[in-house]
């Protein structure tokens, strides 16, 4: 994690890209023959950029995000994360990954499951604490690390979750719909936290959602991508400014940009 | 099924003791019906005439009956377990820990058989397909025509004992511990494999720390079946080439003597015997799964 204190977005960060993806292209063979789940899709992702992938199911989206973690290799192109193959980025604790539900082990307090990846990855007991004591600090869980993960309500399981993923100071975040399974209001709280946590520790993240108003909401880029093949059809830089209090969700500016996703996730299927 | 007892504590002990009553009801008829004809025969050739109560009391007292009556067996086994020192050979309680012993010693083997093989056969393809056949064919052959040859076999080599007994409770009981573990090891989902992956966790961190913990449920239910198994392989060891200690072979020489009381009394100390074994697993399992937020 950056030790400095000073806000960081991408407004201001350097462009050096952090992901970057080549003509990649995944094919899945199945029994009814082969599968495009992505075709040639070029991206190119700068330190401590939000980026959201938005889209119907089978675009792709996932499959995406789950390349740039080496949990699925391409079949072409190039993919480089940290300027690294991805599977030699993720040995080198490139990112933290973040999976629709918690899965938080039920036998580990809300410390222990924080302290899962840092034991597999060896760090010591005193650092461990250390560290546990400082994620859960920033997704505000101080003073729940004995309790046990169904102690717990949803949204809270999920912080957890993301303080696990940030513990071993991984420079991306990747999200794979993290708030889909919990309830509007708690979604909301949530979002608004993953900025504010966005913009005190500069992470780069990619987030992968069904939801414009999210999309919109948190990204400085979102992606809007259609399926068969699954491929990106657009992307939008957001206008809006780094501070989104949520009732900016009214504002023009922003209307007019789900608009724009709207839009082009209509595009994507006038294909079919 | 400890829940089930734990209900069945609260509100269903009338159901349940009305059950016992007709059993016990229906086995004192059946003991008397079976007994009478050698109490009709002692009469006639007596040259006595039996009344009906004088016949019912005589078919519930005799010292070989067909059918021995609740009350018999009830007192075969206090004495069996009260009326003799417990290192005499007509106690129950000694013969009781000679099978107990080998039963330990073979549902030890066999959970750990079972818990090697289950491991091999999840992270091995090769022993996934190679092993289980195997391990399915070797609960099809009848363990009656197993076990004499097990004994016999380790005896010429001059191993006799617990040891051959407890392999054939071992026999027995690797199996259903092998079929949980699998199941059980094989519970993490996609994403859960995916998580250790995106921590590169290795096959064995994800074993300790994902697979194992994930398969306790699995294992209990499995070591439940396993003990009880392990008990009856025991017993089956036990009534071959002569043994002289053990539940089993106290049922055999009962059998050789028409000593029917001996045999049910046996009978109801090796029931009694497992009906322990499984709840104090049931106990562990309990305690374990609470503890480790898998109860359920």
């Amino acid at each position: 994690m950056d030790a400095s204190p000073l806000p960081r977005n991408a407004a201001i960060a350097p462009a050096a890209p952090v992901i970057e993806a080549r003509g990649v292209s995944l094919t899945f063979q199945t029994a009814d023959g082969p599968v495009h789940a992505l075709k040639d899709v070029d991206l190119s992702i700068g330190r401590g950029e939000f980026v959201s992938f938005i889209g119907p199911s089978g675009c792709g989206k996932t499959t995406f995000l789950r390349s740039i973690a080496a949990l699925e290799t391409p079949t072409g192109g190039t993919l480089s994360v940290n300027g690294m193959e991805p599977d030699a980025a993720r040995r080198a604790r490139a990112y933290g990954y973040v999976f629709q539900a918690p899965g938080l082990y039920p036998w580990r307090t809300i410390a222990g499951n924080i302290s899962l990846p840092l034991e597999i990855m060896g760090f010591s007991r005193a650092e461990r604490a250390e560290r546990i004591a400082r994620v859960l600090d920033l997704v505000e869980l101080s003073g729940f690390g004995a309790k046990f993960p169904w102690q717990l309500s949803g949204g809270m399981q999920q912080r957890a979750s993301i303080a696990r993923a940030l513990a071993f100071d991984a420079d991306i975040l990747l999200m794979d719909e993290p708030f889909g399974a919990l309830d509007e209001i708690v979604r909301d709280r949530l979002n608004e936290a993953l900025l504010e946590l966005w913009r005190k520790t500069g992470k780069t993240i990619g987030f992968v959602t069904h939801s414009i108003p999210e999309a919109v909401y948190l990204s400085t880029r979102i992606v809007v991508m259609s399926p068969r093949p699954g491929r990106i059809t657009r992307v939008i830089e957001s206008t809006l400014p780094a501070e989104r209090p949520l009732d900016i969700r009214d504002t023009p500016e922003f209307i007019a940009l789900a608009h724009e996703v709207r839009e082009g996730l209509r595009e994507g299927h006038a294909h079919d | 099924m400890i829940e089930a007892w734990r209900r069945a504590g609260r509100g269903n002990l009338v159901p349940i003791l009305t059950v016992l009553l007709i059993i016990i009801g229906i086995w004192y008829l059946g003991a008397i019906r079976m007994n009478a004809q050698w109490e009709r025969d002692q009469a006639a050739r007596a040259g006595i005439e039996l009344s009906l109560p004088e016949l019912v009391s005589r078919t519930l007292s005799q010292d070989r009956p067909v059918l021995p009556a609740p009350h018999q067996v009830a007192e075969g086994l206090w004495q069996g377990v009260a009326g003799q020192a417990v290192t005499s050979r007509r106690s129950l309680v000694w013969h009781g820990w000679v099978t107990l012993s080998a039963t330990l010693a073979g549902f030890a083997i066999g959970t750990a058989a079972g818990i090697v093989l289950a491991i091999g056969i999840v992270h091995s393809r090769a022993m996934d397909q190679s092993v289980m056949p195997w391990a399915v064919a070797s609960q099809t052959v009848p363990i009656l025509a197993i076990a004499p040859m097990v004994i016999v076999v380790l005896a010429s080599i001059g191993v006799t004992g617990l040891l051959p007994k407890a392999i054939i409770a071992a026999w027995l009981s690797f199996f259903p511990v092998l079929v949980g573990m699998v199941k059980g090891l094989r519970t993490p989902d996609g994403m859960q494999l995916d998580q250790m992956r995106s921590w590169s966790a290795g096959g064995g961190r994800t074993f300790w720390h994902l697979r194992l913990p994930s398969s306790l449920p699995y294992l209990f239910a499995s070591l439940k079946v396993a003990i009880a198994a392990a008990l009856v392989g025991t017993i089956v060891g036990e009534l071959p080439a002569g043994a002289t200690a053990g539940l089993g072979a106290r049922l055999l020489s009962g059998s050789y003597y028409g000593q029917t009381v001996q045999i049910w009394s046996a009978l109801f100390a090796a029931a009694i015997l497992a009906a322990t074994l499984v709840a104090i697993v049931g106990l562990l399992e309990r305690a374990t799964l609470k503890r480790m937020g898998l109860a359920r």
